[in-house]
């Protein structure tokens, strides 16, 4: 691991918060910083989970919302992808930033917090859909903002080019034969009882269990 | 061929062999249930809204799974706008990443365009003048305004009122006016500046923006009286789309949404950004967190916008709106071509770009459709090597399934529409 970010306003005081994740969970919380007086913590993979149902249901931490969950990929490549959780008290009006390092030569999978916060729900696809981090746990995974089919790969990681992987000719040609039905998914589908209807090779797709199950 | 007309009107049900028509009695020809399919109830029907559909308020496409006319789930599926933004954003300076704000949440650009600013301000520890302070606070409030008019038009139509439509785009085509003859563009201004803003208010801007804060409130007024107490719209939107106050924060609701569930927050409240700690307004906040509430929510808010408005008129002093450091902001055009100094300074801002240290910030401002945040990871050079849009209407659209869980399916449409989405944002 390289060294860590250099604080853009060095001197700014942690948050309290930090010390009594400490305190609570020891050798779990690997490090923590302040940058632009907002203050980072990081934790270890096998205690994420605990540590934010702990800050949520702990009197005096009361992290009960979670603006935001997203990733950071850095460009010098032998640094780890990150998993940030931005967490807010409303009642104390208190930010923390939680942060998870994934070595890249692992497989990307994380808990996720979707049995804590509701809201995490699109934002964990989100995830997943632009830098393929898996969520563990989370109740329906699949790719948001591009598309079911999409193969190119993960937009948001660093290997992955400005104009993507496939050449525009091949990205177009894909467009022009993509076919309307397999932007139904396999879950509405089954709802309207059409998977007989489907061409075969998307029954065939949906059979390997490219997505889902069916019911 | 009389004879034919009378066969014709023999075989005709209705019709008498006189060609009189038959009076049937009113009621029930048959016992109910006669024909009666057993299965008919229990087949769930798909209806797919959308992409392409008025009331979807954009390229949303919602799969709704009905009972009858209950709704039973709701799958909304996004990305049709997908741009691409925060890796676009990765391959500019930070000054460049400005027009593309404008382009997410494109009913408020001049917003985006200020929350951006400070966030790179933020990374940079920068302090801004104060000038600059209250002309990014009438840029946020005319963008809340703007948008909460396109809101309360299009959710009108959405419901059957088309009066207020009109109304409501007239008073926003002047707040276009004031935005065109201010930065020369209508939809995407681009107004700030990291450390300042793009240009000062042209001479006489004042008085126009002071004749519309007189005339708007009045406009706001018959809108209320048209609304509030309007059965049909109290019909179609009381006790829809009901979130809890916990089921609100659960669901990282931000901005009217959150408010309009009995949440007391607003982040030009409680995390005072542009010296809004020295305005006075209020905070609306609903008690029942259903459709009619984030009506009463966003119809009061603008109210309080002319509010804050008027104040920063009162506060607007002539001054600097540019920091003074020549790293950060061009020197005017005529010193670039007469001084030496000068003129180096701005060919490396041009070449190289703003430069903030290495670091990371998040800095969240109140857009009209929630806490809009931007987070930047920088590592020391021109580009940022992260750039998060934490999307308000993304974040609230989230909660669509939730909301819609027993409701009929016209109600989809008033519970999809008090979202306030603009699927330039969700999609990015």
């Amino acid at each position: 691991m390289t060294a860590p970010v250099t604080p853009a306003a060095p001197g700014a005081p942690a948050s309290p918060s930090v010390d009594a994740l400490r305190t609570e969970f020891g050798a779990a919380i690997e490090r923590h910083l302040v940058s632009c007086g907002d203050t980072i913590v990081y934790v270890t993979g096998e205690r994420q989970h605990d540590v934010l149902a702990w800050l949520r249901d702990t009197p005096g931490q009361e992290f009960d919302y979670l603006t935001d969950v997203t990733a950071v990929e850095y460009r010098d490549t032998e640094r780890p992808l990150e998993v940030v959780w931005q967490l807010r008290s409303l009642g104390r009006r208190a930010d923390l930033r939680i942060k998870l390092a994934l070595d890249k030569r692992q497989p990307l999978e994380v808990r996720s917090v979707w049995d804590l916060w509701k809201g995490a729900d699109w934002l964990e696809r989100e995830v997943y859909d632009m830098f393929g981090v898996t969520f563990a746990g989370h109740p329906d995974l699949r790719r948001i903002l591009m598309w079911e089919t999409y193969a190119e790969g993960y937009p948001l990681r660093k290997d992955f080019p400005l104009r993507g992987h496939f050449s525009r000719a091949e990205q177009t040609r894909q467009a022009l034969a993509a076919n309307p039905e397999a932007h139904y998914s396999l879950e509405e589908l089954s709802i309207a009882e059409a998977y007989a209807e489907l061409p075969k090779d998307m029954q065939e797709r949906l059979a390997r269990g490219e997505r889902g199950f069916l019911r | 061929m009389s004879v034919r007309t009378v066969e014709l009107a023999l075989a005709t049900p209705g019709v008498d062999s006189e060609g009189h028509a038959t009076r049937i009695p009113l009621g029930v020809a048959e016992p109910p249930g006669a024909h009666f399919d057993e299965d008919f109830g229990a087949e769930h029907l798909l209806v797919n809204i959308g992409p392409q559909h008025p009331a979807t308020h954009g390229v949303l496409r919602l799969v709704v799974e009905l009972e009858g006319e209950t709704v039973k789930r709701v799958i909304p599926h996004v990305g049709y706008l997908h741009t691409g933004f925060e890796k676009l954003g990765e391959y500019r300076f930070y000054n460049q990443i400005i027009p593309l704000t404008d382009r997410t949440d494109y009913l408020a650009p001049m917003a985006n365009n200020v929350g951006l600013a400070l966030a790179v301000e933020k990374l940079m520890g920068l302090e801004i003048t104060e000038r600059c302070r209250v002309l990014r606070v009438i840029a946020c409030e005319l963008s809340r305004i703007i948008s909460h008019l396109v809101w309360l038009g299009t959710t009108g139509i959405d419901l059957g009122a088309y009066t207020p439509f009109l109304w409501s785009f007239q008073e926003r085509e002047r707040v276009y006016n004031l935005q065109e003859s201010w930065t020369g563009a209508r939809l995407t201004p681009s107004v700030t500046r990291v450390g300042g803003m793009m240009a000062d208010i042209p001479d006489g801007w004042e008085d126009g923006l002071r004749e519309f804060l007189r005339t708007f409130p009045k406009t706001l007024r018959e809108i209320d009286t048209i609304f509030t107490r309007n059965s049909i719209w109290i019909g179609r939107t009381q006790d829809v789309g009901v979130l809890t106050r916990e089921e609100a924060i659960n669901y990282s609701l931000s901005g009217p949404m959150l408010r309009a569930s009995g949440v007391d927050y607003d982040v030009r409240k409680d995390r005072p950004y542009l010296g809004y700690e020295d305005y006075q307004f209020d905070v609306p906040v609903g008690e029942h967190g259903d459709v009619y509430d984030r009506y009463r929510v966003r119809l009061e808010e603008m109210t309080q916008s002319v509010r804050i408005l008027e104040q920063a008129l009162d506060k607007l002093r002539p001054g600097p709106i540019n920091v003074d450091d020549p790293r950060v902001i061009l020197p005017p055009k005529r010193r670039a071509m007469s001084d030496m100094e000068a003129m180096i300074y701005h060919f490396k801002q041009v070449m190289e770009g703003v430069k903030p240290p290495a670091g990371e910030a998040y800095f969240g401002i109140e857009n009209p459709k929630g806490e809009l945040g931007y987070y930047f990871v920088s590592d020391g050079t021109a580009k940022p090597v992260r750039w998060r849009i934490r999307p308000p209407a993304f974040i609230n659209l989230a909660s669509l399934p939730r909301m819609c869980e027993g409701a009929l399916l016209s109600d989809v449409i008033a519970i999809n529409a008090s979202v306030d989405i603009v699927m330039g944002e969700v999609d990015r």
